[in-house]
């Protein structure tokens, strides 16, 4: 009974309901009611993501077609009969060097899916052989004061996967840092906040790419003569520049909106200004600076991959633009399975967001 | 207060145990075994781990061969080589030192020396390709200029085309209030002079630089922009473009994906002609001169290994993998291995379209530098007039032959290539017609050379 409890209470908290209901559906405790609520959370999605695969399936065959006869057309006009037939039996025999290059069917994205699985695990093992074969070596580097050898082949995409996850992170640290305490500032007094309202009015709808232009700028002076590489310092506070805002705005709101009742309370308690905030004005501002918490990391998270792409920086930004350039026969395929990682990678961002959320505030009503 | 706080020590917690997993991967595992020993004298290496640069074309094969038959690491070298986007970012890179090296176009460590651009000391101890560019045009554009281009007697278009067929086109576009726009890789690049030395062949003008406007479009009749290579085939098929001059296998991929045509290669422009270099900084080569040695013995010995016809498939292979340049195989084979395809189905025999090697490829000539400087005054990139000898000791500081020699002299000790394969040469090839318009270009009198083109700056002796 505990047991299930907790279960039910993990699931909530994440906000996945499907599960519960599923349990239910498993121990026969389903009633009618249950029933419907099962319908609603686990069937109705489900069937929306099969109506998707569908379309995108039969979308994605068409858009072959159109290709495939574009390329017969032209062939038949440029060079004969003969050509056309030719390449009808090629793109027909499936071999490589005639498809057509348009969006890839579901199943090619799932075989890419899976021979970038396979390449980590190429990868992987390479990785080992190389430490293996600079062990050595690295020793009596390190017993010279020198730094060992690293390994210097390509990342694979579950590396990448790790190292733009870091930039996040970084830059959203780095964002909670800046426009929590500056918000705060900001919301208390309203001198400040006509100060600072037009610069924060000016800066918010700046793209990424500026402020990655912007401080690539100032980094690169700053660490003028060091040698190490900079992508990964320049985008991660590009990222954190770039995101901060929604934070610095709900922040600044929510203690300015504070209900004055506390706040007087707060001076019959002559309480210090530390205390009046840390015990007063955080708590029940929480509830909006964590949406805007929310939002600058789901917007850390978008623009991160231009950031990488511009930064260099290795990551899942950097495979896109990469395998956009590379323009194999796979490479379609493989930008949609990025796609995808990126997109539930966000998903699950936002889920810890609200756990954390969840489990923070004192208002327990289910934040969406 | 109490809880607040702890709460908050919690997700900070949580925050930093994230920060650290995603760091995971860089953790190395320590198990011992002996290094294979190689039959290369290595070096007293100063810096064993480097990391190079390249743009993802063709002529990067010599870093991706080096690196993965394992000639870096005989000479005691960890490279690891990165894609970059553009040329412009290369450049940056190197000159801050986030590169240790890098693939570049050979008017990049020229322009950095010569006081157009970015201002930098650069130097090239190898020279890493000849050849391996072309000029695609729309397949609008085609259809409009093959009326105009002579055929042969099997019908097929008689090589080289020259852009005399595509001056009519030009007026067509402008009289339908079109400006004719091209694109090119950088503005000191091959292909920026490549394209406008065809284009001036058959009287078109394809723009000044002056000393305020660094556009190159002025008293323009073709518009050329820049656009990074790997995006040259995306932007024709959006229509911004109508054509563009791009090393391989950007030509090919637009034949393959039926979006252009490519009419010229840069082969027939100038035979023979030097394309891409490798760059380090002049710091970087004072500081680890022998490291510097011993990459540019690596490199030669990829690009001898290329120049094996038998490998060419290998290094087909290699390229296509999706960290090098990673376009299809059949796309990189159609101009590595001997030919290139023009027209959808119209492939001709093309042997050196790809030199790595041969014509000592590998050596770093003064004359081919000075080539560059002497197109860069005809277009006014050199804004001012200088004097003849002033081309000459601009290129030797850039120009590193000694290098050069000294890694191909313990080259040939190893018994890695014959000693035959050391030009004797005071650094400058004999002067050549071997242009499509035949005009002589002579090293040794820049100043004549730069005189003697209809279209360009003229400059007093």
């Amino acid at each position: 009974m505990k047991a299930s409890l907790t279960l039910n209470k993990v699931s909530n908290f994440l906000g996945l309901g499907l599960f519960t209901t599923l349990k239910d559906l498993f121990t026969n405790k389903l009633e009618k009611e249950d029933f419907k609520n099962f319908l609603r959370k686990t069937i109705v999605p489900l069937a929306s993501i099969l109506l998707f695969l569908g379309l995108w399936h039969s979308g994605a065959k068409a858009l072959y077609n159109t290709e495939a006869d574009f390329k017969i057309e032209k062939a038949l006009q440029d060079q004969g009969q003969a050509a056309a037939d030719a390449l009808q039996v090629c793109i027909a025999s499936g071999e490589s060097s005639c498809q057509p290059n348009t969006l890839p069917s579901p199943s090619q994205v799932w075989d890419s899916f899976q021979s970038l699985l396979r390449d980590h695990n190429i990868i992987s093992a390479d990785k080992v052989a190389f430490a293996k074969k600079t062990a050595a070596l690295n020793k009596t580097r390190i017993a010279e004061g020198k730094n060992a050898i690293v390994y210097t082949g390509r990342p694979s995409f579950v590396d990448q996967i790790f190292r733009s996850l870091k930039t996040v992170f970084a830059g959203f640290l780095l964002a909670l840092f800046i426009a929590v305490p500056l918000g705060i500032f900001i919301g208390l007094s309203p001198t400040l906040k006509s100060a600072f309202n037009w610069f924060i009015q000016i800066f918010k709808p700046v793209s990424p790419v500026v402020w990655y232009l912007l401080v690539f700028m100032i980094v690169k002076t700053v660490l003028i003569g060091s040698a190490d590489d900079s992508s990964f310092t320049i985008s991660f506070i590009s990222v954190g520049l770039c995101s901060m805002w929604a934070t610095l705005v709900n922040t600044a709101m929510g203690v300015s909106t504070v209900d004055k009742d506390y706040i007087n309370v707060a001076k019959v308690l002559k309480l210090g200004a530390f205390q009046k905030i840390f015990k007063v004005v955080l708590p029940s501002s929480l509830p909006l600076i964590f949406t805007g918490l929310k939002i600058t990391l789901s917007v850390a998270w978008m623009v991160l991959i231009a950031i990488e792409l511009l930064a260099q920086s290795p990551g899942l930004g950097l495979f896109v633009w990469e395998e956009f350039q590379n323009g194999a026969n796979d490479s379609n395929a493989k930008i949609i399975v990025a796609m995808f990682v990126i997109g539930i990678i966000g998903f699950l961002l936002d889920r810890l967001m609200l756990m954390i959320q969840n489990w923070v505030s004192f208002d327990k009503t289910d934040a969406i | 207060m109490n809880s607040l706080l702890k709460k908050s020590t919690y997700i900070l917690a949580t925050a930093v145990l994230l920060f650290a997993c995603g760091s995971k991967e860089s953790k190395k595992e320590t198990t011992t075994t002996e290094v294979k020993i190689s039959k290369t004298k290595t070096l007293d290496i100063e810096k064993p781990q480097l990391t190079f640069g390249f743009i993802k074309l063709t002529d990067m094969a010599p870093l991706a061969i080096a690196k993965e038959k394992g000639f870096f690491e005989d000479e005691g070298l960890f490279v690891s080589v990165e894609a970059q986007s553009n040329w412009k970012n290369v450049l940056d890179r190197v000159i801050d030192g986030q590169l240790d090296g890098s693939h570049m176009l050979a008017g990049q460590p020229i322009a950095a020396g010569a006081g157009f651009g970015r201002q930098a000391k650069l130097v090239t101890p190898f020279s890493m390709d000849l050849n391996g560019n072309g000029i695609t045009v729309s397949n609008d554009v085609w259809s409009k200029m093959k009326p105009n281009v002579p055929k042969g007697t099997d019908g097929k278009p008689i090589h080289p085309i020259k852009a005399e067929a595509l001056k009519p086109v030009i007026t067509e576009y402008k009289n339908s209030g079109k400006a004719f726009k091209m694109g090119m890789v950088f503005p000191v690049s091959t292909h920026n002079y490549e394209i406008r030395y065809w284009l001036a062949a058959a009287g078109i003008h394809p723009g000044m630089y002056t000393k305020e406007n660094v556009q190159g479009q002025i008293d323009a009749e073709v518009l050329l922009s820049v656009t990074p290579p790997p995006q040259m085939p995306a932007t024709l098929e959006a229509g911004t473009i109508y054509g563009y001059c791009v090393g391989e296998p950007w030509n090919q991929q637009a034949v393959f994906k039926g979006i252009g045509v490519p009419v010229v290669t840069n082969y027939d422009i100038w035979k023979n002609n030097p394309e891409k270099v490798f760059v380090m900084t002049e710091k970087f080569i004072e500081d680890n001169p022998n490291t510097a040695i011993a990459v540019t013995k690596a490199l030669i010995r990829a690009g001898k290994w290329l120049d094996e016809p038998s490998n060419r498939k290998e290094a087909v292979e290699i390229l296509s993998m999706s960290q090098y340049v990673g376009a299809p195989v059949e796309v990189l084979a159609n101009s590595m291995t001997g030919t290139f395809e023009f027209e959808k189905g119209d492939k001709r025999d093309m042997p050196d379209f790809n030199v790595f090697y041969k014509y000592n490829a590998t050596y770093p000539f003064y004359s081919d530098g000075i080539w560059f400087l002497t197109q860069m005054r005809r277009w006014g990139q050199i804004p001012d007039a200088k004097p003849a000898d002033w081309y000459t000791s601009t290129i030797k500081d850039i120009y590193r032959p000694d290098i050069w020699k000294k890694a191909a002299v313990l080259l040939v000790e190893e018994g890695n290539i014959p000693a035959s394969d050391i030009p004797t040469t005071d650094g400058y090839k004999p002067a050549t017609a071997d242009f499509i318009d035949g005009t002589t270009y002579d090293a040794k009198d820049p100043l004549g050379y730069i005189n003697s083109f209809k279209i360009g700056n003229k400059d007093k002796k």
